[in-house]
């Protein structure tokens, strides 16, 4: 599929999208003018598509700084009665949440929808947060799509719903929603045609500070109307189309609540073992849609309720049997039915109505020997810094440095933060040794060089460095902080994918923006020493650091090189082995660990594809075995 | 009607285009068709795997032991993803090994892996789909090797033909020559 067929599709179309482009279509079919992201796995897609199809669509996209400034984008372009679409993964809810909160007590005019991508399993993620929390802190809707069909549905209901009820609306996908594919047959599309020179429309904010100021005087207030609203949304909840039953039982005596991917793991595992149990599907879960659950579970004995990370549901729907005084028992995750932690799949669910129905018979493929052994002994296969990576060049260069001050590794704390670089946690560079946040790096730094005599060294990426490094920087400077901070400025956010940033001279629409520096922004923030390396330059590194470490003030480093995976760079010749030269020191196997040059049957080898010709080995080896390529 | 493939390799090998492909072309001849992929990691020389399952299904996750084929892209993460297989599944795969950079420890032969497959399951077809890419014009052209693979399948419920026009409809018409020649090496190896 092109791309472009998300704007041009007509209603009845059918395409196989991926449920981050079925997000798309949803908003394309809503008539969204205002999307605003920072970029986070599983949602990432979303970002990378809009900014393509930004000026197709009618809409202005961009790449905000972070969650919380992308969140504010959104609410005030629907306060001035415009549709707005923002997007995070769910850890970027914590950077938004400030602003999130207050946004449901001023509630909107134009419909607004967050779409926040939950990580089960931890694909790409430091946590298994559960946005429905979010919902229920801040008193705003929820939707749980299980399919790209639901995704595309649920995101254009999603601005009906918030525009008829003034509030905010959250739209949660999990992992395997978002990176699934399914078959998605489209909508109409709301007109969204520009009303002015701009090619997306414009609004107008109507001045009411009782409506849109919080001040204490006015927030009471606020908060009685959003009361108010969410009780009438209960209504909705409970006769939307998108809580519905499936029968499958002849005895009512079990049933299950489910919701998400769960629920296809439920649905298929009733179907295809013949279990004699109804399902309810809640796709429309907060607020809790009691009146339909009590009329699903009030007759039953016993009712599962499925779904992934926290027992949210399962809670709601104790709390009903509670307060109706009924006699039913409940199986999930606090009976210890279902696992706690980690996403679900068939089998797991399987199993977890087997504690209870006793339906399986646990027939084992067993495996000859031979085969057992392989399975035990084949090599892992984890994701690594690329050939010719600029950070693998910082980190051999900074443990250079530690080594030649006589330093320990134990006298020496790398905090890190969120990017490619925390993958520094792996041998033979053993550059992580704490990490909570984005931009956590900086005000970790601050707190070990008042808490511990050991030296600190943290890294933060370019784009990191501007979602939430700065005022952390500013801390440390003014409250006379001990550390070295790395930024590794490798021109791109990396990580999630290749996404433009501040530092970029080009936005998130691809048109020209200004460049921010980031050697005087830490200029500007108070700090006295900074410095700009090239990591691919070893003496200039290793030197580098040597000085920073002697100084007792903050200190930025900036390690400025770009990313080998951006597109359109001039490639280098891969490096020459000269094989009379090899030593035999390994040295550039095993402390320089690029993926480029592995030992094969005692002999250096350099995998010419991969090599990016960074010549950071060049200078590792002491015998001239490696040289620039021609 | 129903039929599950699990697809797995390294990053960079075009995994997850192959199996969109062929979620196109069963969309296109009709059939229900759900699809799961791990992104993430994929350009750092990590495991990619994805799910395809063509039928009736609300999950896109194929339960344990009920693929019926496994086409994996590398000999070791065919081990990988044996637990999705039982001893009726088709088990295509390139001998063709990728060492991991990222490790020390020692690399089966892949004579020792056909040969443990070969042991366990009724069909094992193991092809060298880097050497029938090659001689298709690029190496790049594997996943079209393998995807002419699976369309000799039997029981693969997608036509060669629906597979090649999905294949056009997602891939730059300059390398159109190129993928048929190498979907055709793919097809006859299993088929010849």
């Amino acid at each position: 599929m092109n791309l472009k067929e998300l704007v041009t599709g007509e209603s009845g179309d059918k395409q196989f999208l991926l449920g981050n482009e079925a997000a798309v279509r949803g908003v394309i079919e809503a008539g969204i003018s205002i999307a605003a992201t920072y970029p986070g796995t599983p949602s990432s897609e979303i970002g990378n598509i809009l900014s393509v199809l930004a000026k197709d669509a009618n809409i202005y996209f961009e790449f905000s700084t972070n969650e919380k400034v992308a969140m504010e984008v959104a609410a005030t372009a629907a306060a001035s009665g415009l549709r707005s679409f923002t997007f995070m993964k769910h850890v970027g809810m914590n950077v938004a949440a400030d602003s999130f909160m207050t946004t449901a007590y001023t509630g909107v005019n134009g419909g607004m929808v967050i779409l926040s991508a939950d990580d089960p399993s931890l694909f790409s993620s430091q946590n298994e947060q559960d946005t429905r929390n979010y919902a229920r802190l801040a008193n705003v809707p929820v939707l749980e799509p299980s399919n790209c069909q639901e995704v595309k549905d649920m995101v254009k209901y999603a601005f009906d719903l918030s525009e008829e009820f003034n509030l905010p609306v959250i739209v949660r996908t999990t992992t395997r929603v978002s990176h699934m594919r399914g078959v998605v047959e489209f909508g109409d599309v709301k007109d969204n045609s520009s009303n002015n020179d701009n090619h997306w429309m414009r609004g107008h904010f109507d001045k009411d500070p009782s409506k849109y100021v919080p001040v204490p005087a006015f927030a009471g207030k606020m908060h009685e109307r959003l009361c108010d609203k969410i009780s009438k949304i209960n209504n909705e909840t409970n006769n939307s189309k998108f809580n519905d039953s499936t029968s499958f039982a002849n005895n009512k005596k079990y049933g299950v609540i489910s919701s998400g991917s769960a629920f296809n793991y439920a649905f298929d595992v009733i179907k295809y073992n013949n279990l004699d149990m109804d399902i309810l599907k809640i796709g429309f879960s907060y607020p809790f849609p009691d009146k339909k659950v009590l009329e699903f579970i009030k007759d039953l004995d016993e009712v599962f309720v499925v779904e992934e990370v926290d027992p949210v549901m399962e809670k709601e729907v104790l709390a009903i049997i509670g307060r109706e005084n009924l006699d039913i028992v409940v199986h999930g995750k606090l009976d210890g039915t279902l696992p706690q932690c980690y996403e679900f799949n068939s089998d797991i669910v399987s199993k977890g109505f087997n504690n209870v129905l006793n339906f399986m018979n646990n027939e084992n493929i067993t495996f000859t020997d031979s085969l057992n052994e392989l399975s035990d002994s084949i090599p892992s296969r984890a994701p690594v810094l690329c050939a010719g990576c600029p950070h693998r060049a910082m980190y051999y260069g900074i443990n250079i440095a530690i080594d030649e001050l006589g330093l320990k590794t134990s006298d020496v704390v790398f905090a890190s933060d969120i990017g490619c670089y925390t993958l520094g946690i792996n041998p033979p560079y053993n550059a992580a040794d704490y990490l909570l946040s984005m931009g956590s790096s900086v005000g970790d730094g601050c707190g070990f060089s008042v808490s511990t005599d050991q030296k600190v060294a943290s890294f933060i990426g370019d784009s990191t460095f501007f979602h939430s490094g700065i005022s952390p920087l500013i801390n440390a400077v003014h409250n006379k902080h001990n550390f070295v901070l790395t930024v590794l400025d490798n021109r791109i956010t990396a990580m999630t994918g290749g996404q433009p940033n501040p530092g970029i001279p080009v936005d998130g629409m691809g048109d020209e923006a200004p460049e921010i520096s980031i050697r005087k922004l830490a200029l500007a923030c108070g700090v006295d020493y900074v410095r700009v390396i090239n990591p691919f330059n070893l003496e200039q590194v290793v030197k580098t650091y040597k000085e920073a470490f002697e100084r007792d003030d903050t200190v930025v480093i900036i390690s400025k090189a770009p990313c080998t995976l951006i597109k359109g760079l001039t490639k280098k010749p891969p490096v020459t082995l000269v094989e009379s030269n090899c030593n035999h020191c390994d040295k550039c196997v095993n402390e320089l660990a690029c993926p480029a040059i592995s030992k094969v049957a005692g002999k250096i080898e350099i995998d010419k594809s991969s090599c990016d010709g960074c010549g950071v080995c060049i200078q590792v080896c002491k015998y001239g075995a490696l040289e620039v390529g021609k | 009607m129903s039929y599950s493939i699990y697809i797995c390799g390294v990053g960079g090998q075009g995994i997850i285009k192959t199996s969109v492909i062929i979620g196109e072309a069963a969309m296109n001849q009709g059939l229900d068709v759900v699809m799961s992929e791990i992104h993430g990691m994929s350009q750092r020389g990590g495991s990619v795997s994805t799910e395809l399952k063509i039928g009736d299904f609300n999950s896109s996750i194929i339960p344990d032991t009920t693929a019926d084929m496994l086409l994996s892209f590398e000999p070791i993460e065919t081990i990988r993803g044996l637990h999705k297989v039982n001893k009726d599944s088709k088990i295509v795969y390139n001998t063709h090994p990728i060492i991991p950079s990222s490790t020390n420890e020692a690399y089966p032969s892949v004579d020792s892996i056909t040969n443990a497959l070969k042991e366990n399951f009724t069909h094992v077809l193991p092809i060298d789909a880097t050497d029938l890419a090659l001689d298709a014009g690029n190496i790049l052209s594997l996943n079209m090797v393998l995807l002419g693979a699976v369309t000799a399948d039997d029981n693969f419920p997608l036509s060669k033909d629906s597979v090649i026009d999905a294949m056009k409809n997602n891939l730059h018409p300059k390398f159109h020559e190129l993928n048929l020649k190498a979907i055709e090496n793919g097809y006859n190896s299993i088929k010849g």
